[in-house]
């Protein structure tokens, strides 16, 4: 390895190389200009100009969980840094592996109220999984080496390194990635065997079980994908997923239930809470998923495979824990599986089937057709239909069109589909999927968003359109804040307290006024025709898709309810929404 | 500060039932790098843990190894997570909950400053002398008690100086071992 004296800034950039970065998102200040002027003098990392440093998280977290590799970004000490908390906290929230470098005053204005000074590792300790602050050059490169295997392994999470500008001036040795590991962070990966044979045996032995996968299976990599599937079809268990985890198993597969949770399918819910056996792969019983705890999944036995061992009992009591990276815990069930040649027992999956079948017969999607006016789980109908054969790659923002686009839109792969589900941030999708383009130029990119979403982070349009990133932004536009006004209707006695936006802008006009295309669709009759027309502009274009304005979003789990108790959307006609939920449950949240 | 109170984490769950809290003394193995205490103090803080009593000292210099010890009260539940939370920490090497392993020993001193004179004072003297106290300062109107033991012995002792005349405590808060030949994991 190299030994020369290095600036800090040089050691910055050579780091990043040596990593394998090939693209960083960022926005320069005063404390990173050192590190830019580096960035100006090589080719090998490029560098993304984001709008604001929002965007640039989200775009690495976009980047980051389409590829499988980590994100990168780059900003400025004070406000640089603060703005990268959202982006941060997001990511910690969905376990995105992520590098943060930011800026920081000179060492000797540290605590001095200076300029652009804030309390960086201070203020993001409890929103990273790990950050550092460097104060010797010569601790710059092993830190910088390490913020990745921290990031990437284990459970991954966001990072931080808070460089000072003198720390990026001064000069230092430069060590290379090789052998650089955290000196006491080892994240246990292998399962336990003891627990893989008790698991094997209780599944051979289950009459209703049931695959409840999430987001930890993305993360474990396309291998745990296969490994999904192929446990799934060995056994011929039923597979629901959370949010996160959508694409793991394919939604064409034959044993698909579709998501679960609060949003989620009748026949996903109605299976969790009646299963003998659940085998929780990668997920982490959050409240959007079980509903009323204490009437979540009553008669059944749980398995839960999580690389976090506090995720481990944290909500639910589980009777088999596995601690262990879903890949390796999987191929380790599988082998067991086929070594022993077990099977379920046929007559009782039978019948387990059958019952699913049955309450798959609800048809808990249906909604009423409307000639005239868009229905906005018809528009994600025909935008599947138009993108499904396509290389194609959702992100979303947050709220009823989000839950939509789960409902309505099917993934086959991994890695396609990318929205923020722990932090449930507004104004994730857009530059999340500049992030993805970014990673995938050939690819086709949609960000499914809601017409309050997008326009929090609508400003990184301008960075889709320096950097020829044909991103489509469809906007299933009700000029409400919909998720909002549905909680306000369920639970807040209709009064519509400022969910309503009054003052749109003409999203045609405003794409034009960034340099790219509009269209808009306000009939179901021109959708076809406008969404073939948005697939086929090479450049970044804004969709103002007019859907009715106050469709809600069902089927739901009302506060304070159990998976068996969903409301379906025949169930609510919008004059009675206002008394779907008891008192009881709106106090809840 | 109510960790009891929401063992679920769940904004769905409101538990009537009042569960069971116990009192664990827990020791840490921690890098001693800058921040270090901040990341676990703002564990228990933005998680709503309770602590009852934190120590803190490097214990191998040429490591930059430290050991803290923290005792916490909750549910057995919540000190599940407490544990698992702690370990998740990247500078955590490891934890060891000195409660549930039983064979341990906590102690923790206590310097009590107590004013007085005449039978008060003898009193006081007389107390300290049951209680092994040393007096590391004298005045003629005052004491300064230097006392050393677990913690029930410490509150008893300051309990019956109040009377005598207590002006003011100063605790190291619980350090704690286990006994026998195996150490920690560092």
């Amino acid at each position: 390895m190299a030994t020369a004296e290095m600036t800090g800034a040089e050691i910055v950039l050579k780091a990043l190389q040596d990593q394998g970065v090939e693209h960083v998102f960022g926005y320069p200040g005063g404390a990173v200009l050192p590190i830019y002027d580096e960035i100006f003098q090589q080719e090998k990392v490029e560098h993304i100009l984001v709008r604001h440093e929002q965007g640039a998280t989200h775009a690495a977290e976009g980047y980051a969980r389409s590829t499988g590799k980590c994100g990168v970004v780059l900003v400025t000490s004070g406000p640089g840094a603060t703005n990268a908390v959202t982006g941060l906290t997001d990511a910690l929230m969905d376990s995105i592996p992520m590098v943060c470098i930011t800026g920081q005053v000179p060492t000797h204005l540290i605590g001095n109220d200076a300029f652009q000074e804030c309390d960086t590792v201070g203020i993001t300790r409890p929103c990273t999984k790990h950050n550092y602050l460097v104060k010797d050059v010569n601790d710059l490169a092993r830190i910088l080496h390490e913020a990745f295997y921290v990031a990437t392994h284990g459970r991954p999470g966001p990072v931080v390194v808070d460089i000072p500008k003198d720390v990026q001036f001064a000069k230092g040795r430069y060590v290379g990635p090789k052998n650089i590991e955290h000196k006491t962070y080892r994240p246990r990966v292998k399962p336990e065997q003891d627990a893989i044979r008790a698991a094997v045996e209780l599944i051979a032995s289950a009459k209703r079980p049931i695959l409840y996968t999430g987001g930890g299976v993305i993360n474990s990599g396309v291998t745990a994908s296969k490994l999904l599937r192929d446990f799934a079809a060995m056994t011929g268990i039923p597979v629901t997923s959370t949010l996160m985890g959508l694409g793991a198993y394919p939604a064409s597969g034959k044993n698909w239930l579709g998501m679960l949770g609060m949003h989620g399918m009748y026949e996903a819910n109605m299976a969790m809470h009646d299963c003998d056996v659940m085998i929780n792969v990668g997920a982490r019983f959050d409240d959007r998923i079980t509903g009323r705890l204490n009437a979540f999944s009553p008669n059944s036995r749980k398995i839960h495979i999580d690389i976090d061992p506090s995720s481990i009992n944290k909500t639910v009591r589980v009777d088999i824990p596995i601690v262990a990276d879903v890949a390796h815990a999987l191929e380790d069930m599988i082998r067991l599986w086929k070594s022993k040649s077990l099977s379920l027992d046929k007559k009782a999956m039978d019948q387990w089937w059958k019952q699913i079948e049955a309450w798959k017969a609800r048809d808990c999607l249906r909604y009423k057709k409307n000639p005239d006016v868009i229905m906005p789980q018809y528009a994600i109908e025909r935008l599947y239909a138009l993108t499904k054969d396509r290389d194609t790659y959702i992100t979303t923002e947050v709220g009823q069109h989000q839950m939509w686009a789960a409902q309505f839109y099917r993934f086959d792969e991994p890695n396609r589909w990318m929205t923020s589900g722990g932090l449930g941030t507004m104004g994730y999708g857009l530059p999340a999927a500049v992030g993805v383009q970014q990673a995938h130029p050939k690819s086709l990119v949609i960000d499914i968003a809601g017409d309050a979403s997008v326009l929090m982070t609508m400003q990184e349009m301008s960075t889709a359109i320096q950097y020829e990133l044909p991103i489509k932004i469809f906007i299933l536009n009700n000029q409400y804040m919909g998720m909002v006004r549905q909680w306000q209707q369920l639970l807040h006695g209709n009064r519509l307290s400022h969910s309503y936006t009054e003052a749109l802008p003409d999203f045609v006009k405003l794409a034009e006024a960034y340099g790219c295309v509009g269209i808009r669709a306000t009939k179901p009759s021109e959708l076809d025709a406008a969404i073939k027309e948005m697939i086929d502009t090479p450049r970044p274009v804004l969709f103002d898709c007019r859907v009715a304005n106050l469709t809600n979003c069902f089927p739901m789990i009302p506060s304070g309810k159990a998976h068996n108790e969903m409301l379906m959307g025949e169930d609510v006609p919008d004059e009675e929404v206002g008394s779907a939920i008891d008192a009881k449950g709106k106090m809840l949240v | 500060m109510n960790a009891q109170l929401q063992p679920s984490g769940s904004a769905y769950f409101i538990d009537t039932a009042k569960p069971l809290v116990e009192t664990h003394a827990l020791a840490v193995i921690v890098d001693n790098e800058p921040g270090v205490l901040a990341r676990v103090i703002g564990l228990f803080s933005g998680r709503g843990y309770n602590i009852d009593s934190l120590t803190v000292s490097e214990t191998q210099h040429e490591k930059h190894v430290s050991r803290i010890t923290i005792v916490t009260s909750g549910t057995p539940g919540v000190i599940e997570q407490i544990k698992n939370q702690l370990e998740r920490l990247v500078p955590v090497h490891s934890v060891a909950d000195l409660t549930v392993s039983g064979n341990s020993i906590t102690r923790e001193l206590a310097m009590v400053k107590v004013a007085g004179t005449g039978e008060k004072r003898v009193e006081a003297l007389r107390l300290a002398e049951a209680f092994r106290a040393r007096v590391i300062d004298a005045s003629t109107a005052s004491f300064i008690f230097e006392i050393t033991g677990k913690t029930d012995k410490v509150e008893q002792f300051i309990t019956l100086m109040v009377p005598l005349g207590l002006v003011e405590v100063a605790r190291t808060g619980v350090a704690g071992i286990t006994r026998g030949a195996e150490g920690m994991k560092v």
